[in-house]
C-alpha cells in the first residue's frame, strides 16, 4: 500500500515597492507544476505581511523576489519578523538582480540560498525540494 | 488617377513642406563608395494597392514613417533613461550625459516617488533612491534640474500615478529658471493602464486615475503646447513576458482608453490626440520587431481616422519612444549584451522610432555605471554616424517578408483588440485578468523554451564559460535614505505650514468635485507640500487600488 505524501507547501513572496513580478510568477508556476502547494502574495508586500503569511499557510520555504536593488534591507528583514514570531525555522530563498558580491551578505543574514538571473531552473526546483525536506524532517 | 501622381502629390506637398521647415542634415548623402543614396525606394509602380497600405513617408497610413524625411531631416533624439540616488548625483549624470552628446533627459525616479510616498514613509524603506532618484518635494527638483535651461532641453519623465505631481513640480521649477510653460518640451508617462498588469506601481483605482489623466490632458493643451501628456507604454508589457503581437495589440488598447476617456470628458479630438505619444520595447527578433512598430503604427492610425473619425493627420501619427529589451539582457558574459543592444537599436531605427535608449551592458547586474552607459549612447551614435543606415527612409520597406511580417502583426493585434472591445474594454479585461493572464503564459511559454533548451541563449544556456573576474558594479550609497529624511524634516521646519494646510484643503475639496485638479496641485507643490502629502489626500477621496 502506498502513503499518500502531502505536497509542500512554499511562499512566493515580493517584499518592497518592486513591480517586476515576471520571475516571481514564473517561479511560483513551475513550483506548482514540480507537484508544489504555491502560494504567492502578489508585490509590494512589506516584511511583517510576508512572515505572517508564511506562519498564517504553514509553508515549509519562502522564497522571495526583487530586482530594485533592496535586497540587503529586504530579505534580513523577513528572517527577522520570523525570528520575532519565533519561526525563524522556515528556510528563507532569495533571488532577483543581485550583484555577487551581495550574496555572503545575505546569507550571513539568514537567507539560505541566493539565485541570481540566468540560474538553471532545476537548481531553483531542487533548492526548494531540500529546503522543503529539511524543515519538515524537523517538525516534531 | 496614374500612378505619377501619387509620387508628385507627397513631393509637392508633404515633401515640399517639410523640406521648407526642415532642412536635410546634408545636401547629398554619399556612401562609403561613392554613391549618392536616395531618400526614398520606391516600386516600380505606386498604385492603389501600395498606397492603401504603405503610402509615403509623412503621410497616410505611415507605415514608412511619421516624417518625409525622417532621419535625413534630423536623426532620432537619444534619449538616456538615468537617475538614481539623490538629486544632486542625478543632476551630475544628466549633466555629464548632456557633455557626451545625448539629446534628451529621461527621469527614472525611485519606487516610493512612483508610489507616491515620501522617503520618510515606513512603505519606502530600503528603496530610497534604488531605481532612480528620490523626489519628495519642489526642492528636490529644484536640485535635480540645476544649470539644465528647461526650455531647450527636451525632458522625459518616467512617472505615473503621480504623474499629475511631478509635472507641476516641473512646470514650477521651469518659472523659477524664467522659462514660461509653453516652452516646455518632453514628455511625461503618465500611462496607469499599463501599471495594472505589468509594472506595478499603481496608487489609486482605474477611473479616479483615468480623470487624472484626462486633467493632464486638458490643462496641458492650454499651457504646455509642445508636452507630450502621455507615453503609452508597451514596453513594460513586453518586458513582463509578452509576445510582440500582444504588445501592439494591448498598449493600442490602451490608447483606445485614453482616447474615449478624453473624449468622454469633454476633450477636442484633434486638439490633445496630437500629444499622445507611444513608447515600445526593442528586444532581440530583429525582423519581427522592425514589423511590429511598422504594423503598431498602421493599425493607430487606421484606428484614429476610422474608428474616431479624427480629422488631422497628426492626431493619426504615432510618435514613438523605444527602449531596448531590459529582459534580454545576462548576467553571464555581461559584454556580449552590447552585440544584443546593437541589433535592437537598429530594429528601432529600421523601425521608424522617434527617440531611442539603449541599454548599459552590467543592467543584469546593478544600475549601470557611467562606462557602460557611455558605450551605450555609442552603440546609437555608431548606427547613426557610421552605419548609414539613416540616410534612407524606410530601407526594408517592399521586403517580401518584412512587409508579410508586418501585415500579419497588424491582423494579430487587431483581432486582439476586437476580442478586448467584445469583453467589455480594457479595464474589464484587467479587473477579469484576461490581459494578466495573456502576458504570464507568454512568459511562461518563453522561459520553459529557454530552459529546455528549444531556444538558445548565448551565455546562459549554451556557449558558456567560467568567469573569474567580476565586473564592477554601481551602488547606490546607502545613506541616501537617511539624507532624505534629514531634509524633509528641515523642509517641513522651514516651510509655511500654514499655506501648505490651506493648499491641500483646497485639494481635498476640488477633488471632491470634478473640478481640473491641475491648478490645485500646482498651488500645494509650489508651498512645498510634499508628494506624499499630495498623494494622501487624493488616497483619502479616491481610495487605493487593491
Amino acid at each position: 500500500m502506498t502513503k499518500k505524501i502531502t505536497p509542500y507547501r512554499v511562499l512566493i513572496a515580493k517584499p518592497g515597492l518592486d513591480g517586476h513580478d515576471r520571475g516571481a510568477k514564473f517561479i511560483a508556476r513551475a513550483l506548482r507544476d514540480d507537484g508544489f502547494e504555491v502560494i504567492y502574495t502578489g508585490i509590494r508586500r512589506t516584511p511583517e505581511e510576508i512572515a505572517a503569511a508564511a506562519i498564517q499557510e504553514d509553508v515549509s520555504a519562502i522564497g522571495l523576489s526583487s530586482l530594485s536593488g533592496a535586497h540587503l534591507r529586504l530579505f534580513p528583514a523577513v528572517v527577522e519578523a520570523l525570528k520575532k514570531a519565533h519561526c525563524h525555522d522556515i528556510p528563507v530563498l532569495g533571488g532577483g538582480v543581485i550583484p555577487d558580491e551581495d550574496k555572503e551578505e545575505l546569507k550571513k543574514a539568514g537567507i539560505s540560498q541566493v539565485f541570481t538571473p540566468g540560474t538553471p531552473l532545476e537548481e531553483i526546483l531542487e533548492a526548494f525540494r531540500s529546503a522543503c525536506r529539511n524543515h519538515r524532517a524537523e517538525q516534531p | 488617377m496614374k500612378k505619377n501622381d501619387y509620387f508628385k502629390n507627397w513631393r509637392d506637398n508633404e515633401l515640399a513642406k517639410s523640406l521648407a521647415r526642415f532642412p536635410e542634415r546634408r545636401e547629398k548623402f554619399i556612401s562609403h563608395g561613392g554613391r549618392e543614396i536616395p531618400r526614398l525606394a520606391l516600386p516600380h509602380e505606386v498604385d492603389e494597392n501600395y498606397m492603401e497600405n504603405l503610402g509615403f513617408p509623412g503621410s497616410y497610413p505611415y507605415t514608412r514613417g511619421v516624417q518625409p524625411t525622417m532621419y535625413r531631416g534630423r536623426l532620432w533624439t537619444m534619449r538616456q533613461y538615468a537617475g538614481f540616488s539623490s538629486a544632486a548625483e542625478s543632476n551630475k549624470r544628466y549633466r555629464y550625459l548632456l557633455e557626451q552628446g545625448t539629446t534628451g533627459l529621461s527621469v527614472a525616479f525611485d519606487l516610493p516617488t512612483q508610489i507616491g510616498y515620501d522617503s520618510d514613509d515606513s512603505m519606502s524603506i530600503g528603496e530610497v533612491g534604488k531605481v532612480g532618484v528620490a523626489i519628495d518635494s519642489l526642492a528636490d527638483m529644484e536640485i535635480l534640474f540645476e544649470q539644465i535651461p528647461l526650455d531647450s532641453v527636451s525632458t522625459s519623465m518616467t512617472i505615473n500615478s503621480p504623474a499629475i505631481v511631478l509635472l507641476a513640480m516641473y512646470v514650477a521649477v521651469a518659472e523659477k529658471q524664467g522659462v514660461s510653460p509653453e516652452k516646455l518640451k518632453g514628455t511625461i508617462q503618465n500611462d496607469i493602464l499599463k501599471e495594472y498588469v505589468a509594472r506595478g506601481t499603481y496608487i489609486f483605482p482605474p477611473k479616479p486615475s483615468l480623470r487624472l489623466i484626462t486633467n493632464i490632458f486638458q490643462w496641458c493643451s492650454k499651457h504646455t503646447p509642445a508636452f507630450n501628456t502621455i507615453s503609452i507604454s508597451g514596453y513594460h508589457i513586453r518586458e513582463a513576458g509578452s509576445t510582440a503581437v500582444q504588445e501592439v495589440a494591448f498598449t493600442l488598447a490602451n490608447g483606445i482608453t485614453y482616447v474615449q476617456a478624453a473624449l468622454d470628458a469633454g476633450l477636442e479630438l484633434d486638439v490633445f490626440a496630437r500629444r499622445l505619444a507611444f513608447f515600445f520595447n526593442a528586444s532581440s527578433d530583429l525582423l519581427e520587431e522592425i514589423a511590429k512598430f511598422r504594423a503598431a503604427r498602421r493599425l493607430w492610425a487606421r484606428i484614429m481616422k476610422e474608428r474616431f473619425k479624427a480629422q488631422k493627420p497628426s492626431s493619426w501619427m504615432l510618435r514613438f519612444h523605444t527602449q531596448t529589451a531590459g529582459n534580454t539582457l545576462t548576467a553571464q558574459q555581461i559584454d556580449n549584451n552590447i552585440v544584443r543592444v546593437t541589433l535592437q537599436a537598429l530594429a528601432a531605427v529600421f523601425g521608424g522610432t522617434q527617440s531611442l535608449h539603449t541599454n548599459s551592458r552590467d543592467e543584469a547586474l546593478s544600475l549601470p555605471t557611467e562606462d557602460s552607459v557611455r558605450t551605450a549612447l555609442r552603440t546609437q551614435q555608431i548606427i547613426a554616424h557610421e552605419s548609414g543606415v539613416a540616410n534612407t527612409v524606410d530601407p526594408l520597406a517592399g521586403s517580401y517578408f518584412i512587409e508579410e511580417l508586418t501585415s500579419q502583426i497588424e491582423k494579430e493585434a487587431e483581432e486582439l483588440i476586437d476580442k478586448i472591445d467584445k469583453s467589455g474594454g480594457v479595464v474589464a479585461a484587467i479587473e477579469e485578468g484576461f490581459i494578466q493572464r495573456q502576458i504570464e503564459n507568454a512568459a511562461y511559454d518563453y522561459q520553459r523554451e529557454i530552459e529546455s533548451g528549444e531556444r538558445l541563449i548565448v551565455g546562459v544556456n549554451s556557449f558558456q564559460i567560467e568567469e573569474k573576474s567580476k565586473p564592477a558594479t554601481l551602488r547606490v550609497d546607502p545613506e541616501i535614505e537617511q539624507f532624505q529624511v534629514e531634509n524633509l524634516a528641515r523642509l517641513k521646519k522651514k516651510r509655511n505650514s500654514e499655506n501648505v494646510s490651506l493648499a491641500l484643503d483646497d485639494l481635498n475639496q476640488a477633488a471632491q468635485n470634478d473640478t481640473n485638479l491641475f491648478p490645485y496641485v500646482l498651488n500645494a507643490v509650489k508651498e512645498y507640500a510634499t508628494l506624499g502629502e499630495i498623494c494622501n489626500v487624493l488616497r483619502k477621496v479616491f481610495g487605493e487600488y487593491r
